[in-house]
C-alpha cells in the first residue's frame, strides 16, 4: 500500500484504508472515499499542492497533506 | 380551494443546480435573509400552484447530514424542527453515486420525500440512461426528471409535491436501509429503549435518532439528554452498542454506516444506471486542461482578475460620473429651492452629499458582483481556489478566500459581501476580518496627498510600503486569528470541481441583483444615520457671528469651485486667480473656525491626547474621526482645517504648503497613512460587516482590534522613528 500523495498524474488505484482523525474520514468516506473505490490522479495544481482527483465519476480536489492519509493500491496502467 | 400554506424545502449536493430550480420556482418572489445567529444565507420563496400557496425554503447545499459544518447543521434543524411538508432532494443525475448519499439519510429521517434528477440532459449526453420508476421503487420515493437550465420539469415537479402532500403518490413508502446482521441488531437495541417513551417517537423517527446514536453524532446526544431519565438510558444503551460493533468490526460505527449506504446506493444503481462507454471527447476536461495548467495556469488566472477590475472600474466609472453629476445636480436643485439655512444644510452636506459618497459605488459593485457570479456559475471559481490554495493555506485560509481578499484593492464593502462564496463559517469570518486591512482605493488619495507632500520623488515607492504593510498585517493577523480565535476545526480542503457550465443569464442577473439590493436596502439606513450624524457634530453648535459667513460661503462655494477650476487650468487670466484665492482663503477660514468650534471640533482637541503619543495634532484627530465616514473625507477635513479650502484634492498645492507649514513631519505623515491603513475601513464597510456576520459582537470586535492595531502600529512607527533619529 502506498499513499495517494505519492501517485503521478494519470494513475489510478483502488482506496484501502483511510488514517486520520474520526472527522476527516467520515467527511471523505461521505464524498464518495470509501475501501475499494477506484481513484484516477487527473492531475496537480501548479504549485503542485492541491491534488485534482476522479472519483465515482466527479472530480475533487484534496490537499497533500489530506491524501497522504489515503492508503492505495496502484491499478495496472489502461492501454490509452 | 386549500388556503393553507405549504412547506417545502429543497436539498441537495452543492452544484447539483438546486439555486437555478430554486430561482425558475420562484422568480422573483424570493426573500434572502440569514438563517438565526449563523451567517449562512437563507433563501425564501412562495410558489402558487393550483390554487395551492407554497413556500419553498432553500437549504443550503451540503452533501450529507451529518452536522459537521454549520451548513449542514442548519439544513438538519430546519428538517427536524420545522418538519416541512415534503422535501425535495435535487440530485445530479450525471452524479448519482455521491449525491444519492444525501437521499439516503433523507429516507433515514423518515421525511416525505422527493427525488429530482436535474441536469437529466447532461446525464443523458454522457450516455448515462436512468430507469427512474424503478430506482423510485427501490428508494419508496417518487422521482421526477427536470432540466433546471432549461426551465424544464417544473410543473411536474410541483404536481408531485401536492400528490406527495395529499398522500395521492403510489411511490412512497418507507424502506429501511439493511446495514447487516450485527448492525441491526444494535439498532433494535436502542430502539427498544427509546420505545419506553412513546412521546419520543412521535417527535422523531426512532430508527433515525439510533443510526444517530450509533454515529456517535453530538447534536443528536444532546438533544437525547434532554429528554431526561430516559435519555440517559439511551446513550447508555448506546455507548454500549458502540462498543460491541469497535469489536466486531474493527472499526468505528459510523464508519461502517457509509460504507453500508454506499454499498445500498451502488447496489441499486446496478439496477437502474446503464453507462454505454461510448467515450465522448469530454469538453470541460480539454478546457480544465487548460485553465489549470501548470504553466499557463496562473497568467489566466492573473487575466482573469485584471479583466475583471478592468470591466468595474474602467466601465464603472462613467455610470459613476452619471450618478455623481446627479447627486451634484440633486445638491444644485435643493439649494435653489430651499433658503438657506438648517434645513437646506441638512439636506444638501448632510444627507445628499453623505448618502451620494456611497450610492456612487453602486455601478461597481453591480459589475464586480456580475463577474463573481460568472465564475461561480461556470466553474471557474472552484478551478481559481484550486491553483491558489497553496498560496492561501498559509495564513490558514482557504483557496477561495483570495478573491475576497484581492477585491479589497477596489473596495472593501463589496470585497466582504463576496466571503458568501465560501462554505466554511470559519473561512467567511476570517476573510471579513482581515479584508479591511487590504488597502481600498478610497484611500490612496489620502497616500498620494501626504506621500506626495512630504517624501516628494519617493513617494511612490511611500505608497507602495504601505500597502505592502497592508497585505504583511493581513497575513499576520490571519495567522494570528487562525491559531487563537479559530482554533482547531479547520475543515477538511475535500472541494468539488465541477465540470464548467455556461451560466444562464437569469440566474447571472438573480445573483447580482441578490447582493445588490442587500447593498442597496441595508447601507441607505446606516449610511444615512452616520452621514446625519456626522454633519450635525461638525453644524453644531451654531455660533452667531459665524453664521453670516456661512451663508456667504455655501452661496459661493459651487461658483468658486467652478472658478478655481477653470483658472487652474487654463491660467490664463492671473488677476482672476488672485481673486479666487483671496476669496477662497477668506471662506476657508471661516469654515475652518466653524468646524474647530462644533462637536466635532471639541472632540477632536478631547481625543488628541490620545493620539498625541502618535504626533498627531487635534486637526489631524478630528480629520480621522470624520475618516470613519468614508476615507477619502479625511483629505477634505484636512483641506479645511489647514485652511486651504474644502474643494481641495490630494494633488492641491495650497494644502501641501499647509501641512509643511504646519509642523508636520514626513515621519508624522508616515505615521497617519498607517493610521489611515489599518483602522476603522468606513461606515459602509462597517456596516456590510454587520450584515454579513450577522452579530454585533464580531463587528464590535472588528472595529475594536482594527483600532488598537493602527494605534499600536502607528505608535510602534513614530516612538520607533523618532529613536532612529528620523523625525
Amino acid at each position: 500500500m502506498i499513499p495517494l500523495s505519492e501517485f503521478k498524474e494519470g494513475e489510478r488505484g483502488v482506496i484501502r484504508q483511510l488514517n486520520g482523525s474520526g472527522t476527516f474520514r467520515k467527511r471523505l468516506q461521505e464524498m464518495g472515499f470509501i475501501r475499494g473505490s477506484e481513484v484516477f490522479v487527473e492531475k496537480y495544481a501548479p504549485l503542485r499542492d492541491p491534488i485534482e482527483l476522479v472519483i465515482k465519476g466527479y472530480h475533487v480536489s484534496l490537499r497533500m497533506d489530506e491524501a497522504s492519509q489515503i492508503m492505495m493500491e496502484k491499478l495496472e496502467q489502461e492501454q490509452k | 380551494m386549500k388556503k393553507e400554506t405549504i412547506t417545502v424545502a429543497l436539498t441537495g449536493n452543492p452544484n447539483s443546480g438546486k439555486t437555478t430550480i430554486f430561482n425558475n420556482l420562484t422568480g422573483t418572489r424570493q426573500h434572502v435573509g440569514n438563517w438565526p445567529g449563523v451567517t449562512v444565507e437563507k433563501k425564501m420563496g412562495t410558489v402558487l400552484h393550483n390554487d395551492h400557496r407554497l413556500q419553498v425554503v432553500d437549504l443550503p447545499g451540503t452533501y450529507s447530514l451529518t452536522a459537521y459544518s454549520i451548513e449542514e447543521i442548519v439544513a438538519r434543524s430546519f428538517l427536524v424542527d420545522s418538519k416541512p411538508d415534503v422535501v425535495v432532494d435535487i440530485v445530479d443525475a450525471s452524479n448519482l453515486e455521491r449525491n444519492l448519499y444525501l437521499a439516503t439519510q433523507l429516507i433515514e429521517m423518515g421525511v416525505k420525500l422527493i427525488l429530482a434528477l436535474n441536469m437529466a440532459d447532461v446525464a443523458q449526453s454522457r450516455g448515462h440512461q436512468i430507469d427512474a420508476e424503478s430506482l423510485g421503487t427501490l428508494l419508496g420515493v417518487p422521482v421526477v426528471f427536470t432540466i433546471g437550465t432549461k426551465n424544464q420539469g417544473m410543473k411536474e415537479l410541483l404536481d408531485k409535491v401536492l400528490e406527495v402532500v395529499e398522500d395521492r403518490d403510489t411511490v412512497s413508502r418507507h424502506i429501511h436501509i439493511s446495514y447487516g446482521h450485527e448492525m441491526e441488531k444494535e439498532i433494535k437495541k436502542i430502539q427498544d429503549v427509546i420505545w419506553k417513551d412513546p412521546s419520543v417517537g412521535e417527535r422523531f423517527s426512532t430508527r433515525w435518532l439510533a443510526v444517530k446514536l450509533l454515529e456517535n453524532d453530538a447534536a443528536v446526544q444532546e438533544r437525547v439528554r434532554s429528554f431526561g431519565e430516559i435519555g440517559e438510558e439511551i446513550l447508555a444503551q448506546a455507548e454500549a452498542s458502540r462498543e460491541r460493533l469497535v469489536e466486531f468490526y474493527k472499526d468505528d460505527a459510523e464508519m461502517v454506516l457509509t460504507d453500508q449506504r454506499y454499498g445500498f446506493i451502488g447496489g441499486a444503481l446496478k439496477e437502474v444506471l446503464k453507462v454505454s462507454t461510448k467515450s465522448k471527447l469530454d469538453l470541460s476536461r480539454q478546457v480544465d486542461l487548460f485553465l489549470t495548467n501548470r504553466i499557463l495556469g496562473f497568467p489566466v488566472f492573473i487575466f482573469f482578475i485584471w479583466a475583471m477590475f478592468q470591466l468595474t472600474f474602467t466601465v464603472g466609472a462613467y455610470p459613476m460620473e452619471w450618478i455623481d453629476a446627479g447627486v451634484t445636480w440633486l445638491g444644485a436643485v435643493v439649494t435653489a429651492l430651499l433658503p438657506a439655512g438648517l434645513l437646506q444644510d441638512l439636506l444638501v452636506n448632510g444627507i445628499i452629499a453623505g448618502v451620494g459618497s456611497v450610492i456612487i459605488f453602486l455601478p461597481n459593485i453591480l459589475i464586480l458582483f456580475f463577474c463573481i457570479a460568472v465564475f461561480e456559475d461556470t466553474g471557474y471559481l472552484a478551478r481559481a481556489a484550486f491553483i491558489m490554495d497553496r498560496v492561501m493555506h498559509v495564513i490558514g485560509l482557504h483557496g477561495k478566500s483570495f478573491i475576497p481578499l484581492l477585491m479589497g484593492f477596489g473596495c472593501n464593502a463589496p470585497a466582504i459581501m463576496a466571503t458568501r462564496t465560501l462554505e466554511s463559517e470559519r473561512d467567511r469570518l476570517l476573510s471579513i476580518l482581515i479584508n479591511p486591512l487590504i488597502s481600498c482605493s478610497a484611500r490612496l488619495p489620502v497616500y498620494i496627498l501626504l506621500a506626495g507632500t512630504f517624501f516628494g520623488a519617493s513617494a511612490g515607492n511611500v505608497i507602495f510600503s504601505i500597502y505592502g504593510l497592508g497585505i504583511a498585517l493581513a497575513i499576520a493577523m490571519g495567522k494570528l486569528f487562525s491559531v487563537t480565535l479559530f482554533r482547531g476545526d479547520i475543515a477538511p480542503f475535500v472541494m468539488e470541481l465541477p465540470p464548467y457550465r455556461a451560466p444562464t443569464l437569469k440566474s447571472l442577473l438573480i445573483h447580482m441583483w441578490d447582493r445588490s439590493q442587500i447593498f442597496l436596502r441595508k447601507m441607505s439606513g446606516v449610511i444615512l444615520v452616520g452621514s446625519i450624524l456626522v454633519w450635525v457634530l461638525s453644524s453644531f453648535p451654531r455660533s452667531p457671528d459665524l453664521l453670516r459667513g456661512q451663508a456667504v460661503e455655501t452661496g459661493a462655494t459651487s461658483a468658486t469651485q467652478e472658478r478655481v477650476l477653470t483658472a487652474a487650468e487654463s491660467q490664463r487670466s492671473a488677476s482672476a486667480s488672485m481673486v479666487d484665492e483671496n476669496l477662497k482663503s477668506s471662506v476657508a477660514n471661516i469654515e475652518m473656525a466653524r468646524l474647530e468650534n462644533s462637536f466635532l471640533g471639541r472632540l477632536g482637541h478631547f481625543i488628541q491626547p490620545i493620539f498625541a503619543p502618535l504626533g498627531f495634532d487635534w486637526r489631524t484627530s478630528v480629520a480621522v474621526l470624520t475618516g470613519f465616514v468614508a476615507k477619502e473625507i479625511v483629505v477634505s477635513t484636512l483641506g479645511v482645517l489647514y485652511a486651504a479650502g474644502a474643494d481641495v484634492n490630494e494633488e492641491s498645492e495650497a494644502l501641501r504648503r499647509s501641512l509643511r507649514a504646519s509642523g508636520m513631519t514626513a515621519l508624522g505623515a508616515y505615521t497617519l497613512m498607517a493610521f489611515v491603513l489599518i483602522y476603522i475601513p468606513c461606515l459602509a464597510t462597517v456596516a456590510v460587516i454587520r450584515r454579513e456576520t450577522n452579530s454585533w459582537k464580531w463587528t464590535g470586535f472588528s472595529i475594536g482590534y482594527s483600532l488598537v492595531l493602527a494605534w499600536m502600529v502607528s505608535f510602534l512607527i513614530y516612538q520607533g522613528g523618532k529613536i532612529a533619529g528620523l523625525g
